[in-house]
């Protein structure tokens, strides 16, 4: 780590992190609260001779980005709520055509136009179900500006490992606070790149044929490889095809790829959980507030700890499920009607015992909305 | 009248027999055969304009150089 | 190199109904890339969705077959990323001009170098038949059994408007004339836009009783006439067909790379 100490909004932070990890083109358009990652990077990456487009709408943005990375480009775009809802066929087109991209949804009140400015964390289920169709997906989130860092890092690792769209789920406390992050130097955080093909000019390429490993090594677009891209179900030549066994083999690839390494993709952090009797859940800014009640009260000789979820797709539920059994009660801190409650109660075996402290108003929920709902699951009332 | 410098066949695997190429001689050289696919029927009368190729929709109809004496 | 090369074979027979017109501006596309004498892999087509956008599928470059009307914001992306590649988008009258009319004006006026090959039948096809913005007042479709009460769009008029700096018109009848504008439209520096009137004689043929792809076809001959013509004056419903506009005016990604040189002289 570099002694270079930056004081930033997360929304900077995240387009630090992304040159860092390599970005090279970026198509968006503006919106609250996600426009100043657009901003920076208008002028940031021409000075590193990379592209900036501000697209006609968020949707050609989606699709500016997924052009750009099939020619060998990392490529990203940022948006807000209702920007996030029209990406979404994009999304699902570089799902199905595995073309690696990022996401990042600096999330906002919802549903609509909602509260442009205000902090919310309800778009946890469209990042996961946006699109249509069975598919899988990866979103990381994070609660602090180093952490902001390294996920958004990790999101160009992920995409380029699974070739995958990785979602960057944030939100507005997170993209427009401003602390401290301490800069890493170049090679701290180990950088995935795109996996070429070795595979000779005039040698017959399988574009979609996974190795062992499940890896697709890729030629770019303008290469030396000419092959067929399409959201169809489609067979290892990337050509159409309507097969029953084709199309099988396909969408159990594109879920199994993502869901069968749950393990290997999910990060998370915990706090005080050994002996913790009742464990606070959350993730993104709520998890600030929770992990300050967590502290205080460990302060106060309380059995409380935190788990902060930091990939929220594919679900951990084996490292809730593992982590918490032995809690008399779990807690799920949130900004919105409940969209993690609802997965940590599938995941855990006494679904009675998972309890939500949220906040769908506009404001950022504090440790004392915590405390209150701890005092009514506690029995002492408010 | 002018040499002819290519000789035409049809793909009967991709023609599907619309009759634009029959239509549009300008010398009636085509026509649609008993199973409904375009025929070079008066292959004499063929003066090598090449407009069948170019308006055939099933890129049904090829051509290739022959040696004018 | 042959017709043949330029196609994967075994696609073929094409699933294009007998006698539809997209298989002539597939056919003469082909041609107006072997006389560039362009190679295979410097060309990048990009379509969308619909019978047009099958055309990727059949032809040996690489190529993107994205999502309905979003062709030319993929191709903007593959294009800003890959400058000097060739970029083709093929597009039909829905996928350019409905669902994708926010992007076509926009690459227009960014006059950003792809050539947009509008394949207008008037209809949309793989649906079976539904109205389009270039249906036009008082034809028939699925969808407009009644009688259509939408105005057309003139494409040339409206990728004009937008700031195309090539913008040409023709149709299958005139194949000949078609190479030509394709030629001139792929080597062109900047948003090229060439319409050609395709004839879907399977909906629009069928439902406005225009009789057979060889009638449609005919009717090309009769009711077009060429850009500036006398014609034309004589009789206003005549379509002109030829190139309206052909101007050197910044490039997109030209225009960028002087963004880049500036962005790192301020560094």
């Amino acid at each position: 780590m570099s002694n270079k100490t930056l004081f930033l909004q997360g929304n900077a932070v995240c387009v630090e992190a992304a040159l860092y990890a390599g970005l090279d083109f970026f198509a968006g358009y503006p919106i609250t609260p996600s426009t100043e990652i657009a901003e920076l990077l208008s002028l940031k990456l021409p000075r590193k001779g990379g592209k900036f487009i501000q697209m006609e709408d968020e949707i050609a943005s989606m699709c500016a980005i997924i052009g750009a990375s099939l020619t060998g480009l990392k490529s990203m775009t940022a948006t807000s709520g209702p920007g996030f809802s029209l990406k979404q066929e994009a999304i699902g087109y570089a799902v199905m055509t595995e073309i690696p991209c990022v996401i990042v949804n600096v999330q906002r009140g919802g549903p609509s136009t909602g509260l442009p400015t205000s902090p919310s964390q309800g778009d946890v289920m469209q990042a996961r179900w946006g699109t249509h169709g069975d598919h899988s997906i990866i979103t990381l989130t994070a609660s602090n500006h180093q952490d902001v860092f390294a996920m958004t890092v990790e999101a160009f690792n992920l995409a380029e490992t699974y070739r995958t769209p990785v979602i960057l789920l944030f939100d507005e406390v997170i993209g427009h606070m401003r602390e401290k992050l301490q800069m890493p130097d170049p090679e701290d955080i180990p950088l995935v790149e795109r996996l070429w093909t070795s595979v000779k000019e005039g040698t017959d390429f399988h574009p979609y044929l996974p190795r062992e490993d499940g890896r697709l090594p890729m030629s770019d677009f303008g290469g030396i490889h000419r092959y067929n891209v399409t959201g169809l179900i489609h067979d290892m030549w990337g050509f159409p095809s309507n097969k029953p066994d084709v199309a099988h083999g396909l969408m159990h690839h594109l879920v199994d790829k993502i869901e069968n390494r749950v393990h290997e993709i999910t990060r998370y952090k915990e706090f005080f959980l050994d002996d913790a009797e009742c464990i606070l859940i959350s993730y993104g800014s709520a998890a600030r507030s929770a992990l300050h009640v967590v502290e205080s009260r460990r302060a106060r000789g309380e059995a409380l700890g935190l788990l902060e979820l930091q990939t929220l797709w594919p679900f951990p539920a084996e490292v809730v499920r593992k982590r918490c059994a032995h809690a008399k009660y779990l807690l799920v801190v949130e900004l919105n009607m409940g969209q993690i409650l609802q997965e940590v109660k599938k995941a855990v075996m006494d679904p009675e015992k998972v309890f939500l402290s949220n906040k769908i108003d506009g404001t950022f929920i504090t440790p004392t909305d915590i405390r209150n709902v701890l005092r009514l699951i506690q029995g002492k009332g408010v | 009248m002018k040499k002819k410098k290519r000789k035409r066949t049809v793909n009967i695997e991709w023609c599907k027999g619309c009759g634009i190429c029959v239509a549009f001689c300008p010398k009636g050289v085509m026509d649609l055969d008993e199973s409904e696919k375009a025929a070079i029927v008066r292959p004499d009368d063929c003066v090598d304009c090449g407009l069948c190729e170019l308006r055939c929709p099933d890129l049904a109809i090829e051509s290739e150089e022959i040696d004018t004496p | 190199m042959a017709i043949r090369d330029y196609i994967r074979e075994r696609f073929m027979p094409h699933i294009w109904c007998p006698g539809c017109g997209h298989g002539i501006v597939m056919n003469n596309l082909i041609r107006a890339v072997e006389n560039l004498e362009l190679r295979k892999r410097d060309i990048v087509m990009v379509s969308g969705i619909g019978c047009s956008a099958r055309i990727s599928g059949y032809l040996d470059f690489h190529t993107l077959h994205t999502l309905h009307g979003r062709a030319l914001a993929f191709a903007t992306g593959v294009k800003m990323a890959r400058p000097e590649l060739r970029i083709l988008v093929p597009m039909g009258d829905g996928d350019a001009t409905a669902i994708g009319g926010n992007h076509f004006i926009h690459a227009a006026r960014r006059n950003i170098d792809l050539t947009a090959v509008i394949m207008n039948n008037r209809i949309y096809g793989m649906t079976g038949g539904q109205y389009s913005p270039l249906s036009g007042r008082g034809k028939a479709a699925t969808t407009a059994p009644l009688g259509n009460i939408d105005q057309a769009f003139d494409i040339a008029d409206l990728a004009m408007s937008a700031g195309a700096s090539f913008v040409a018109r023709t149709t299958t009848y005139h194949a000949v004339s078609m190479i030509k504008i394709l030629e001139k439209a792929i080597m062109h520096k900047g948003f090229s836009v060439v319409e050609i009137l395709t004839q879907c004689p399977t909906y629009f043929g069928r439902k406005n009783r225009l009789g057979s792809a060889v009638d449609m076809m005919k009717a090309y001959k009769t009711g077009t006439t060429p850009v500036g013509s006398e014609a034309k004056k004589e009789d206003p419903e005549l379509i002109e067909r030829g190139i309206f506009v052909e101007e050197d005016r910044p490039e997109y990604c030209t225009e960028y790379e002087n963004i880049i040189k500036k962005a790192m002289g301020v560094h």
